[in-house]
């Protein structure tokens, strides 16, 4: 039995203009090119995009979930970043 | 409507209806916060935290061992049974009654090789290779649905599996849109959404024929009768001989018994075959008013185990063909991977010059 081994690429597919490219899935391909088509007929079947990423797996750096802990604590203390901290005095519009 | 209708939850109706609440389920419960927010030093309390709170355990998670070798077998054999479950289909493509019914099947055949790819993408999520699934299917160390294994006599054929094998199939499928493994929960809601058209088609064809002539309507029944039992044992051996399904369902990897699901699936399809006009091929098939539920014949459980071994009508054939298939392939992964290969030295030279 030949053995191939094909990259593995991460597929995102904008659903219609103006919303953002989203991940559906991944897919094995030798090459960019046959991976975009491999996606489309894959994911896009039913008109489910507009547009297509493919990106190598490879390619792709994830925090990992274990280290969640310390890597997203510096957003949690800062609570004055949404404007629902700020109290605003009676009467004021437009703020 | 041909969706199955789960009493006791409020559904818009019907299968989409029950996808549909299944990934609205999905949303919510990913904002709902737990009592942990974060993974402390007890991975094993987080995992059975997340699973209890109805949230999703995703690739990078810590797991059970015992979790993520139950759910490789579970995800690779159900991509197994999409690939394989071409070939009944795939059979009657050439002879197609009409363009329109051949140019719906190639449709519904090529899902099913896409149903395929969602799963072995999904099942590589836990760390299996392609290729070693690819080989544990062609060594026949890995199974795929028993159903497979018996032939598509006639065109009603494609009928009765759309109708109940898919039916069967959607019926196991739709509570597997709740699997608490993020990525298998998020491939079957892919897939259920596909499969109620496959559901519908496949109605269609036997509604065509029931109301056809004299032999169009023999030829659907013929095929309800040899289909029923087969399509019952899907559902897998009773809950007393069930070896998985405990754990399983307290993993939240299965939500129901395989006796509960086959209820089910009888339930819906009787009102459907009486609409069709054929007859399930049951003559022990009647009310229950006291269980509220249908009294029916269960299937022949020997024969769904010698299926299983091996010994089907088709199960020779079935593989005999997938390794063919694979090896006549051969030449095409290798072009696509020389030519890749070509092209990436030739952008590296590029870069370089």
């Amino acid at each position: 039995m030949s053995r191939q081994h094909t990259p593995l690429w991460e597929v995102f597919v904008r659903a219609r203009r103006g919303l953002a490219h989203t991940h559906v899935g991944s897919l094995h391909a030798p090459d960019a090119e046959l991976a975009l088509r491999n996606a489309r007929d894959l994911y896009t079947r039913r008109q489910e995009g507009v547009s297509i990423w493919v990106v190598p797996a490879s390619a792709i750096t994830a925090s990992s979930p274990d280290e969640k802990d310390a890597f997203f604590d510096p957003a949690a203390d800062k609570v004055y970043r949404h404007p629902t901290f700020y109290e605003v005095p009676d009467g004021v519009a437009h703020l | 409507m041909y969706g199955n209708d789960f009493p006791g939850e409020d559904a818009p109706g019907g299968l989409l209806g029950e996808v549909e609440a299944a990934e609205a389920a999905l949303r919510a419960a990913a904002e709902r916060g737990r009592a942990a927010a974060e993974p402390g030093s007890d991975l094993a309390a987080y995992f059975a935290e997340v699973v209890d709170a109805d949230q999703k355990i995703e690739p990078r998670d810590w797991m059970p061992e015992a979790y993520r070798r139950t759910l490789i077998r579970q995800i690779a054999q159900h991509a197994h049974s999409e690939i394989i479950g071409m070939q009944p289909e795939g059979n009657w493509i050439s002879r197609a009654p009409s363009l329109k019914r051949k140019a719906i099947l190639l449709a519904k055949v090529q899902d099913e090789a896409g149903h395929g790819l969602y799963l072995y993408a999904a099942a590589e999520t836990l760390g299996v290779s392609r290729d070693e699934l690819v080989d544990l299917l062609l060594d026949g160390r890995q199974k795929y649905s028993s159903i497979f294994n018996y032939p598509t006599l006639s065109w009603a054929d494609v009928g009765a599996i759309g109708w109940l094998v898919d039916g069967a199939a959607i019926v196991n499928q739709v509570p597997l849109c709740r699997c608490s493994y993020g990525p298998y929960a998020r491939a079957m809601i892919r897939v259920c959404k596909e499969e109620s058209f496959h559901q519908r088609q496949g109605y269609e064809i036997l509604h065509t024929l029931a109301h056809g002539t004299a032999a169009q309507k023999a030829m659907a029944q013929d095929s309800v009768d040899r289909w029923w039992y087969p399509s019952l044992a899907m559902f897998g051996p009773p809950d007393g001989d069930s070896t998985h399904s405990a754990q399983s369902m307290a993993w939240k990897i299965k939500r129901f018994s395989n006796d509960e699901l086959r209820q089910r699936f009888v339930d819906m399809c009787v009102g459907q075959a009486e609409a069709l006009g054929l007859r399930l091929p049951d003559p022990e098939l009647r009310w229950n008013d006291e269980r509220q539920a249908y009294d029916f014949t269960q299937p022949d459980y020997d024969e769904l185990m010698r299926v299983i071994k091996g010994n089907g009508p088709c199960n020779r054939q079935r593989m005999e063909h997938r390794r063919r298939a694979h090896s006549e392939g051969a030449w095409v992964r290798e072009a696509a991977a020389a030519y890749a290969a070509k092209r990436a030295v030739k952008e590296k030279e590029k870069v370089a010059a």
